[in-house]
Parts: structure tokens; C-alpha cells; sequence
């Protein structure tokens, strides 16, 4: 790592000099927090571990026991009613001792709020966390991504496989740190599996338990599909 | 029965039950060729029942708009169940992102949805600035405003007539492309570039309108709203346009939120959810339009919100120029702005800061920022996170396709394989940004 990217830890701090300030008075930390929080402190006491003021975006920091209970209570409670999950993704620092957040942004379309959740993974821990699936659709395509490009895995997803990267990609989760930007592989090495891949012949064995679609399948597939391959391709 | 005959099977077909499936009733007549009523003997093609057939719908098709692939389950022509596979345009730009400066990640922004480049360029410097705190001058916020609409224009203009040519119309598309051609034309004017603009800089934007700029801006909307005039008595109360998306791929308000869906397809289903009026950003809330609403949340409803949105574009437009103010174009700020090129090559503090600036980039303080727009295709968002150093550690684009895209599979199952193609036109893909 060269001298310009050393590393700041941003977890546990609280700058005691005040930070820098926007010209329309938006404070880079701490400011108005959203009253959800203070809710969920009420709500969770003990869930809640720690709530950030940047830039005027509310952070909750919770416990990953909690989330589904909690993303639950902000869904339905009346005072709540965060009924739109925005996105829901990862951050890894390139300080390996800053642990891995997982981040789920809310909105309330009827109080016109923006809360964003956190969960962080200590480091060496394992990559899991509850799903939100359950209570919103849009988490289906999001923890899927967060999955394939994180290796995070969520508990209760119903459908958990990959879904940028295809499904027999062995080079490991994009994203992480210790991922080259080239990839593990040499570039011959991913040259010949692409030219080796014919990206219309792939079928999860989720479609090929359609029996009639198995006839359909070309011989060799099928002999490949026999001999226990998870795909076809 | 000896005194009676039946007639050949293969003529009397009577008709199809209610699955679609054609049943035939042995014609019987008595010797005096009367026809004799007899029970209908179960379906002869009963064999086919549960029979189901696996079609691959694209990558390579042109209707699925790039490299979509469906995967469907068909009962007959109905579809039975849908699986999308994405991933064929995957190009890795948030990992890229984390090893450019913020200056450096505005040309991979314009890459991701292509028909509204521009928007990217904008939405992404918002970020960017959230994140060192700058404000940007009143000139920049009124000229962003401009950018962002004009895109949004020709991206609905892409939309209504790659649709039209999807159900089967062809004359409404090359009217919206002859006015994308003249928006393309005015942002050529301005940045020098069509489609990969690169238009913004964190702190101000690239380059100030040319002189003359505004006129011609005026004049395409003295004559746009002739145009979508035309397109809409061409299609909107058009018999086979209203038959072919009329009560397609219905979703409730309720259902829409809770997939996530943003953009005309969540306002289509009711849900009066627009970034520009909830969370407002460069002064929306200063500007009067309306936003369109559906009642019904199907494939036409979401045709006339995106009709609306192009008249209520032009209306932002007008009130942009007529309040356009002279003054600095980018911030005072040098932390982010290049020192003028007369002195960086005549001062040495002012080339140290320049050299500075290009080879080490800007450095956001610690913190984190998610700043989404309203863009064509729904909520766009950028989330970017700093540990101090001059590349984000995360750069995190939340793609409205991607989103909307997913539901796909609620929405044409049930329906026909014919309504796959007008539905997954109605949700405005563009795989650039699904697979980023």
C-alpha cells in the first residue's frame, strides 16, 4: 500500500475539535439526527449500539441478532412505516482490522425519512446475517449482488446464488479487498474460460428439474449434467 | 347406435375451453344426417396436459434491450414462471471505483446508463460534493438541472420508441429520434461529447454553455412539445397500442414499494414517490411541475406517466433558462478546483497545487454519503464512503434498473409470451446499469 492510501480508521471515533462545516450549515458530524433513531433507542436499548451524524445522514450501528426484529418494528410500526428499502450492500475498509458493515438504506416514502442501518462483522467472524426477504421483495436481487460480490451470507434468503458473476465462477467475491482488480486467475487462464463458455447453454438445475426442458438439452449436457455437475453450461 | 355414423374427427373442432386448449366433438348424425347430441369425450389432446416447454429468451435478442436473458416455464403460450438471468454485461465498475480519484470515476459514470449519461455525471458529482462538503454555485445548480432534464427527455424518447417498435408501431420511433438527434446536438454544442459527456467535475461542471446555447435550447422547446402532441394522437388512444399494454403486468401501490420499484413504474402503480419532490436536490423544490400518477400500475399507465413526465420536463426547462444567473460556474474552492492554467504554469505554488491536484486527487475528510436522484429510470443512488484518502473504499451505485428488473418474473407470469415483450419494455431496462 503506497503512502497517499495509508489508512484512517473511521470506527470509534469521535473528533473532539469540531469538523469541517458546508456552507449551508451542514455539519460533516454530528446535527440533527433523524427521530427514528432516538425511537429505536427507546424501542431497543440494548440493539442499538451506536448512532452517526454524517454529512446530515443518520447511521444506526446495531446488534445482527436484532436486524430482522428490528427492520420488522420499522416497517410496521405507525410512527415508523419504513416501507422502501432502498438498497442494501457492503463496505470493507482497506484497514483488514475495521470491521466489514453491512448496510441497508431505508426510506419512509409517508414521513419522507432516510435512515441508514449498519451491522458490522468483526473481523475473522463469519460472513452471515439474517435476510430481509421477508419483509421486503427488494431485498431479493440486493443480498443476491451482496452475496455474490461480498460472499456475505444471509440467512433465510430463499434463493441465495449468484447472479452478476455466473454460477460456476471459482475466483472467489469481486469486492473483497484481497481480490485483485484482474481477478485471481492469469488473463489466459480467463481468456480460455470465456471462449470455453458458450453463455447461452446455462441452466440452473432449478430449470432443468422441468422435465421435458432435460430432453431438450443437447447430449453432452446432459451426459455432463449425469456425472453431477450443480449447472450446465 | 347402428344407425348412426360419425363424420370425420379432424372437422369438427368446436372451439378452445377456457385454457385455450382446442376441443373436439365428434360430429355424430343419425341416417338422416341430423346431428345426434352426444357427450363430449374428454379433451383429445389431453396428453398435453402438464406439459411444459423451456424457452430461452434472449441474451442475443433485440427485444430483451441488450443482454437481458429470461429463461421461461410455457403452459401452451402462458407463461408459467420466469427466470431472469443477468450478469452478461458485467464490467466491474464499483471495484473500479475504488481504485480511481473522485475526478477519475465521472467517465465510468456516463458508461452505466448510457441513454441518460449526463444524469450519471450529475448525480455522481452530487455525491462526490456531499462527501467534501462543497456547495456548488447557483450557475452549476441551475445548468445541472438543465443537463438532468435534457437526458431525461431523450431517455424517455429512447423509451417510447424502442416500445413502439416492440408492439409493432414504427413511425413514433423515428419521431423521438429525430428529437433525441437534437438534444444530442445541443449537448454536443455544449461538452463536445453525445453520449459519453463527462460533463460534471466535483465542484462545478466541465465546461459553461457556449454562446448562442440557450437559443437553441429554446427553440427545440418551442418545438418538442409538438412532437410528443403527435406521438401521443398516434398512440394513446390507439386501438392496438391500448390492446397490447392495457392491463399488463398490473402491480398494487403496496406490492410496488415493497419490490423496490422507483421511478414512472412505482408512480404508474400510484405511489406519488419522486426523488425531485420527497428529497429534493439541486433547488427541485423551487421549480413548479407536477408529478404524473397512474391508478392502474399496468404497462399503459406507465406510458402515459412517462408521456406526462416529458411535458412537465419541458416546463422545468423553461423555468431553468428564465432564471439561469451569470456569476462563477465552479466553487471557490481549492481543495477540488484546478488553479486557472495561466498561473499554473507561471507560479510554482500554484503548479505544485495543480500537480498536486492531477496525480494525487482530492482528499474527502472521513465519512460517508448517499445521494440519490430522481433519473429516468427511478431512484439512482451513489453511495461513496472515504477513509480519508483520495479513492473511495466504497463506491456503491444503486442501480433503479436493477431493481425495477426484478420483478419481472411477478409481473409476466400469467401473462403471454407476446406480453413478456411489452412488459419488459414497460420497465425501461438498460443492462449497463443492471450489470454495471
Amino acid at each position: 500500500m503506497t503512502a497517499p492510501d495509508s489508512v484512517v480508521s473511521p470506527v470509534g471515533e469521535t473528533p473532539s475539535a469540531p469538523g469541517p462545516v458546508s456552507p449551508t450549515g451542514v455539519a460533516h458530524r454530528g446535527g440533527p439526527a433523524n427521530p427514528s433513531a432516538e425511537a429505536m433507542r427507546v424501542r431497543w436499548p440494548a440493539a442499538v449500539r451506536r448512532v452517526d451524524v454524517v454529512w446530515g445522514e443518520t447511521s444506526v450501528v446495531i446488534d445482527p441478532a436484532m436486524l430482522v426484529d428490528i427492520v420488522r418494528w420499522l416497517h410496521d410500526d405507525p410512527e415508523q412505516r419504513y416501507d422502501y428499502l432502498v438498497d442494501v450492500t457492503a463496505v470493507e475498509f482497506r484497514d483488514a482490522q475495521v470491521p466489514l458493515e453491512i448496510v441497508w438504506h431505508l426510506r419512509s416514502l409517508p414521513h419522507r425519512r432516510f435512515l441508514r442501518l449498519k451491522v458490522a462483522l468483526v473481523p475473522g467472524s463469519l460472513l452471515e446475517v439474517d435476510s430481509v426477504w421477508s419483509i421486503y421483495r427488494s431485498a431479493d436481487w440486493l443480498e443476491r449482488e451482496c452475496y455474490d460480490m461480498f460472499g456475505i451470507r444471509f440467512r433465510g434468503h430463499p434463493d441465495l446464488r449468484r447472479i452478476l458473476m455466473w454460477e460456476q465462477y471459482r475466483e472467489g467475491h469481486p469486492l473483497r479487498k484481497d481480490f485483485p482488480l484482474r481477478g485471481r486467475f492469469s488473463r489466459s487462464e480467463q481468456l480460455r474460460q470465456a471462449l470455453a463458455a458458450n453463455p447461452e447453454a446455462k441452466y440452473s438445475m432449478d430449470e432443468l428439474s422441468i422435465a421435458d426442458a432435460y430432453e431438450d438439452l443437447p447430449s453432452e449436457m446432459r451426459q455432463r449434467l449425469r456425472a453431477g455437475e450443480a449447472t450446465g453450461e | 347406435m347402428a344407425d348412426t355414423r360419425t363424420v370425420d374427427v379432424s372437422l369438427s373442432t368446436s372451439g378452445m375451453d377456457a385454457n385455450g386448449r382446442v376441443v373436439r366433438t365428434p360430429l355424430v348424425v343419425d341416417a338422416s344426417g341430423a346431428p345426434v347430441a352426444v357427450a363430449a369425450p374428454p379433451s383429445l389432446e389431453s396428453d398435453l396436459d402438464g406439459e411444459h416447454m423451456l424457452l430461452n429468451l434472449g441474451p442475443q435478442h433485440p427485444a430483451t434491450h441488450g443482454v437481458l436473458r429470461l429463461v421461461l416455464e410455457l403452459d401452451g403460450e402462458t407463461v408459467v414462471r420466469c427466470i431472469p438471468h443477468i450478469g452478461y454485461l458485467h464490467c466491474g465498475f464499483e471495484k473500479i471505483g475504488e481504485y480511481r480519484q473522485y475526478n477519475q470515476i465521472i467517465p465510468w459514470t456516463d458508461r452505466e446508463d448510457y441513454l441518460n449519461s449526463i444524469g450519471n455525471n450529475v448525480a455522481f458529482a452530487l455525491g462526490a460534493e456531499r462527501l467534501f462538503g462543497i456547495e456548488i454555485t447557483e450557475r452549476c445548480t441551475v445548468l445541472r438541472v438543465i443537463a438532468a432534464e435534457l437526458s431525461r427527455i431523450a431517455s424517455h424518447l429512447v423509451w417510447v420508441g424502442t416500445t413502439c417498435i416492440d408492439i409493432g408501431a414504427f413511425t413514433p420511433f423515428l419521431w423521438a429520434f429525430q428529437e433525441r438527434e437534437n438534444i444530442y446536438n445541443l449537448l454536443e454544442g455544449w461538452v463536445g461529447a453525445r453520449l459519453t459527456t463527462s460533463a460534471t467535475r466535483v465542484g462545478g461542471m466541465a465546461a459553461d454553455l457556449p454562446d448562442g446555447w440557450v437559443d437553441g435550447l429554446r427553440a427545440f422547446l418551442a418545438n418538442f412539445p409538438k412532437t410528443v402532441d403527435e406521438v401521443d394522437r398516434m398512440l394513446t388512444t390507439n386501438a392496438i397500442w391500448v390492446g397490447r399494454t392495457i392491463g399488463l403486468g398490473v402491480l398494487t401501490g403496496a406490492e410496488a414499494t415493497n419490490y423496490g420499484l422507483s421511478g414512472p413504474l412505482l408512480r404508474a402503480s400510484g405511489v406519488a414517490y419522486d426523488v425531485r419532490k420527497d428529497f429534493p436536490y439541486l433547488g427541485y423544490e423551487t421549480y413548479d411541475f407536477d408529478i404524473p400518477v397512474g391508478t392502474n400500475g399496468d404497462v399503459y399507465d406507465r406510458f402515459l406517466v412517462r408521456m406526462e413526465e416529458l411535458r412537465q420536463s419541458v416546463r422545468i426547462l423553461e423555468q431553468a433558462i428564465a432564471r439561469l444567473p451569470d456569476g462563477p460556474l465552479n466553487v471557490d474552492d481549492a481543495r477540488v478546483i484546478l488553479p486557472p492554467k495561466g498561473k499554473a504554469t507561471s507560479e510554482m505554488e500554484s503548479m505544485i497545487h495543480h500537480f498536486k491536484q492531477v496525480m494525487e486527487g482530492p482528499r474527502p475528510p472521513l465519512g460517508e454519503a448517499y445521494v440519490a436522484v430522481e433519473s429516468p429510470k427511478g431512484e439512482k443512488g451513489y453511495y461513496l464512503v472515504s477513509d480519508g484518502t483520495p479513492k473511495p473504499v466504497r463506491f456503491r451505485i444503486r442501480p433503479p434498473s436493477f431493481v425495477n428488473l426484478s420483478a419481472i418474473p411477478r409481473m409476466v407470469e400469467g401473462h403471454l409470451l407476446s406480453d413478456v415483450i411489452a412488459i419488459n419494455a414497460s420497465i425501461d431496462i438498460v443492462m449497463g446499469e443492471i450489470d454495471r
